[in-house]
């Protein structure tokens, strides 16, 4: 069916590229409604301290400020999934973020100016900044509103999984490797900051919210929640997102402060963050300390894995404490392995917490799994390329926690980046003198139809086409600048032979679109996809019927093309447009409207964490090449050869743009980006102290997709979002260690600890 | 007291007139008035943006005299009898397009896009930086970037989404055509 595709597989550009480029998109941190207030917030001072008194008498009184609140003004719920998370902080502080006060005033300046008029009395705790204290019996508690499920009580989340028999396992093992890697705090710096605007109306009493949300439904449930407010009567719209990357998972306190400022009011209120504010208070990745033992028979097949993870929570919980369903499938399911136990900790502690990050734990996970695979490699004295390719999974597997790979290519991403890197060629790298030369090797795998997690992980579109022969697509999911609209609007223009620029996509609205789980798990093009294909379908019958009708033939002679509905027998054709007016304007009358909600046919994992939970899986190999400045500690990224399974190529140059993307934020991971904390402050929040990488630093990316064609994927695509970080900095670890001859634990590899294992030759 | 006062408020805006998208305005400001809020807040221009506020990032970038120079951090006053060209000034009249505005659509260098207004005005900036290279009488041979120099005239520029990668071939496809 794929031969001759018109649409899919071309490289056109976005549809809302044209916005984007002459700057008419508007972003939330562009909005401005009629009789609109500022918000802000005032934050607490110190990071662990019990709140003797809050004075807002002096800010209140100050001209222009319209109101002042605290926990004491409110009546709202805990907000996060474990619901140990409230809005306002009343009586103590547990970290550097926490909200006590907000103000709403005419001018972002008269906010700001108030907030340093409100007097706030603290009687300063030491607090806990790390997690292993904070499981000592003498720890103080941290979060009193912690469920205490467990054994002790600043754990906030525990998972074990386990597979295969481990005793045995480790019996049959030739080599054993046990380390413990530490894994840093990054974060997303989106380069629009985080905003909200909310218009309470309270007549009505209805709330409209214009927020960043990935995940509008679940979002429109929580706020409502937080609230005590009835989602419905709630409207979310989602303007144009200055950047995502998971971040905009979760919600935040700011965003029910903002709404209860306008609440107070009865006026619209806006809360922007300044860019320092975003590296506080805006979410990371999951730091973690992985303490990880493996094996392998003396020909090389992967025998066990044993996992134990130490995750600093924070102060509170975000979905960050869920990355262990993530990081367990790449423990359990990449490279085939006999036996594998996992145990992951997430412990309160008065650091910031963490939210989501592309990858979702498994750029962690990965670079753990494929720096021992290095390691084993070399105490067996077989060739790190060929122990990988020789583990590698296959199509048909069913792996020790159950998940189908229908179609896999892993193999041919592995075989296809050694051979693209000549990595059997270049054996004699430089090793000697001031530049030194590596290449390492990483895999991955990830989520590729969706993850069902939710009660749900559907989509539901609307398609209609109006009687001038435009088409409508009304699609629950969202687009957060990677391109969904295009991807969706050339399904559209595929299957309907209706030009890209007749299609328009709405997708930003909860009163008016169907409802999505969210965009996350790199799930877009593959639930929104066939979801769409699914509304086409419905459609297509209708438009069949009334076309075969004009045309007097049957369905299956049917071709839709370049706008017209063809009748190959009859040799004739009839205007799209005109099918459709037929349909609206003659008796009985008929809209060519569809709906259709798609469900990945894909299951909840059961208690033990064992279950089919996607509905296609992604797989990548990368393999990179560095040089290494051994007088100044400077990495080089030098080549990144990417080789991804990415199902089917719908949009080649869309696709790159992931790939590039992806890559560059995990080349910034492996060698530059760390939030540096003391005592739970932070020491670099902006963009001089905290490196995210810039076009100088960009490797040679050499990228080639593997097409797998699942059939269940849209014209046999996969997700593909996430895939490309997950191994880099892995691969760029192995490669370091591969030119220096030397063993890293800890990323990012900067000048600096590159020049401290250099003189102390050393592991670090 | 209270009007002496006033008075001396009233001396402190001073009155700039600059040539803003290739139209005479003029703007009553503070000296301590940035070019960033000048443009957003009083001239409603909200297609640059604010990203950092501290000349890191580069999303507030706008020509001033064809040079690419980072809004957030310029004193409004400095505007002053100087061309300022933000993003809407880059975009035709009719609304098509300019080259640079295409390259980065047609080779897919804008993902989010809020670092795209400022790109868009640093390759062109580019542009006029090889234009004037060229135009000055000491050089025979016609310079262009090669890809090198066109990563460095971006290194300003931070973007999240893309890895550059597309952006810095929009930047070749926008100079070639010259």
């Amino acid at each position: 069916m794929n031969e001759d595709l018109e649409f899919i597989g071309k490289p056109f550009p976005k549809i809302d590229a044209r916005m984007r480029v002459t700057g008419t998109a508007v972003y939330g941190n562009d909005i401005i409604l009629p009789n609109m207030l500022y918000g802000a917030i005032l934050r607490t001072a110190y990071p662990s301290a019990l709140i003797e008194s809050i004075d807002i008498s002096a800010a209140s009184k100050f001209p222009g400020v319209v109101s002042v609140i605290t926990a004491d003004d409110v009546d709202v719920n805990n907000i996060s999934y474990k619901r140990d998370h409230p809005i306002l902080k009343k009586g103590e502080v547990n970290c550097i973020r926490d909200e006590i006060a907000a103000v709403a005033a005419e001018s972002i300046e008269i906010a700001r100016h108030a907030l340093t008029l409100i007097k706030v009395r603290y009687k300063v705790r030491q607090g806990i900044y790390d997690p292993y204290e904070a499981l000592k019996d003498n720890a103080p508690l941290i979060n009193k509103y912690a469920e205490n499920k467990y054994n002790n009580k600043n754990l906030a989340e525990v998972f074990h999984y386990e597979h295969g028999d481990l005793t045995a396992q480790k019996n049959i093992s030739k080599v054993i490797i046990s380390r413990r890697f530490n894994l840093p705090r990054v974060t997303h710096t989106c380069l629009g900051t985080s905003n909200i605007t909310a218009h309470f109306n309270k007549t009505d009493k209805k709330l409209l919210l214009y927020s960043s949300t990935q995940v509008p439904f679940l979002y429109q449930r929580d706020i409502a929640h937080a609230l005590k407010m009835n989602p419905s009567d709630i409207r979310i719209i989602q303007p144009v997102i200055g950047g995502g990357f998971g971040s905009k998972l979760d919600m935040y306190p700011f965003e029910p402060i903002c709404a209860l400022l306008s609440i107070k009011t009865g006026r619209p209120v806006q809360i922007l963050y300044s860019r320092e504010e975003e590296f506080i208070a805006s979410p990371t990745r999951q730091p973690m300390i992985i303490d990880i033992t493996t094996g392998a028979d003396k020909s090389g097949n992967f025998t066990f894995r044993e996992i134990n993870i130490m995750k600093d929570n924070g102060a509170y919980t975000s979905w960050g404490a869920t990355t262990p369903f993530v990081m367990m499938q790449a423990f359990s399911s990449l490279y085939k392995v006999g036996a594998c136990s996992f145990d992951s900790k997430a412990v309160y502690t008065n650091n910031v917490f963490a939210g989501s990050f592309r990858g979702y734990g498994n750029p962690q996970a990965t670079f753990a799994l494929e720096r021992m695979i290095d390691l084993m490699a070399d105490k067996l004295g077989i060739d790190k390329a060929d122990i990988r390719v020789k583990n590698a999974n296959q199509k048909g597997e069913i792996t020790g926690q159950g998940l189908h790979y229908d179609t896999c290519g892993h193999r041919e991403c592995l075989e296809t980046v050694i051979s693209k890197s000549e990595y059997k060629k270049i054996q004699s790298l430089n090793k000697k003198g001031r530049y030194r030369h590596g290449i390492g090797f990483a895999s991955m795998l990830h989520v590729g139809g969706g993850a069902k997690i939710y009660r749900s992980d559907g989509c539901g579109t609307t398609i209609k086409i109006d009687p001038y022969g435009f088409c409508i697509i009304i699609t629950g999911s969202s687009e957060i600048g990677q391109g969904s609209e295009t991807v969706l609007a050339m399904i559209a223009a595929e299957e309907l032979g209706i030009e890209l620029s007749r299609i328009k996509v709405i997708n930003s609205d909860t009163d008016v679109k169907p409802w999505d789980v969210g965009v996350h798990a790199s799930r877009t093009s593959f639930v929104a996809g066939n979801s769409l294909l699914g509304a086409i379908a419905i459609l297509k019958e209708k438009l069949n019927k009334k076309a075969a009708f004009i045309l007097n033939t049957d369905f299956s002679d049917l071709q839709y093309k370049k706008g017209k509905i063809n009748s190959i027998k009859e040799g004739k054709s009839i205007d799209l447009d005109k099918v459709v007016r037929e349909m609206h304007f003659s008796p009985p009358g008929e809209l060519a409207i569809a709906s259709y909600f798609y469900e990945p046919d894909s299951h909840f994992q059961d208690k033990e964490f064992k279950g089919n939970v996607s509905g296609s899986y992604a797989f990548a190999a990368q393999a990179i090449k560095v040089e290494v400045d051994t007088y100044t500690g400077n990495i080089k990224v030098i080549d990144v050869y990417v080789a991804q399974d990415v199902g089917k190529v719908l949009n080649p140059l869309l696709l790159a743009g992931q790939i590039e993307g992806g890559i560059l934020q995990g080349v910034g991971y492996a060698i530059s980006e760390e939030l540096l904390f003391e005592k739970g402050r932070l020491l670099n929040p902006d963009f001089h102290n905290y490196k995210i990488l810039t076009a100088s630093d960009i490797p040679d990316i050499h990228f080639f997709p593997v097409e797998t064609n699942d059939k269940r994927g849209p014209y046999g695509a996969k997700g593909v979002g996430e895939a490309p970080l997950i191994p880099t900095a892995a691969a760029i670890a192995n490669a370091v260690c591969d030119a220096l001859n030397l063993e890293f634990v800890e990323l990012p590899l900067t000048p600096e600890r590159v020049m401290i294992a250099l003189r102390e030759n050393i592991s670090i | 007291m209270m009007k002496g006062n006033r008075n001396r408020k009233e001396k402190q805006l001073v009155r700039i007139s600059f040539s803003l998208n290739g139209q005479k305005v003029e703007a009553e400001i503070k000296s301590s008035t940035i070019l960033l809020d000048l443009i957003r807040d009083v001239f409603s221009l909200k297609g640059t943006k604010g990203a950092c506020r501290e000349g890191e990032c580069g999303s507030c970038t706008v020509l001033l005299n064809d040079v690419p120079v980072n809004s957030c951090l310029f004193p409004a006053i400095n505007a002053n009898g100087k061309n300022i060209t933000t993003i809407e000034g880059l975009t035709k009249s009719d609304g098509s397009l300019d080259e640079v505005q295409e390259a980065i659509v047609q080779n897919g260098a804008s993902q989010c896009g809020f670092c795209t207004s400022g790109v868009a005005l640093a390759i062109k900036g580019l542009k006029y930086h090889y234009k004037k290279l060229n135009n000055s009488k000491k050089i025979n041979a016609v310079l262009t970037p090669n890809r090198k120099d066109i990563k460095k005239w971006l290194e300003g520029n931070l973007c999240r989404c893309t890895g550059y990668v597309k952006i810095i071939d929009a930047a070749e496809k926008a100079l070639i055509n010259e």
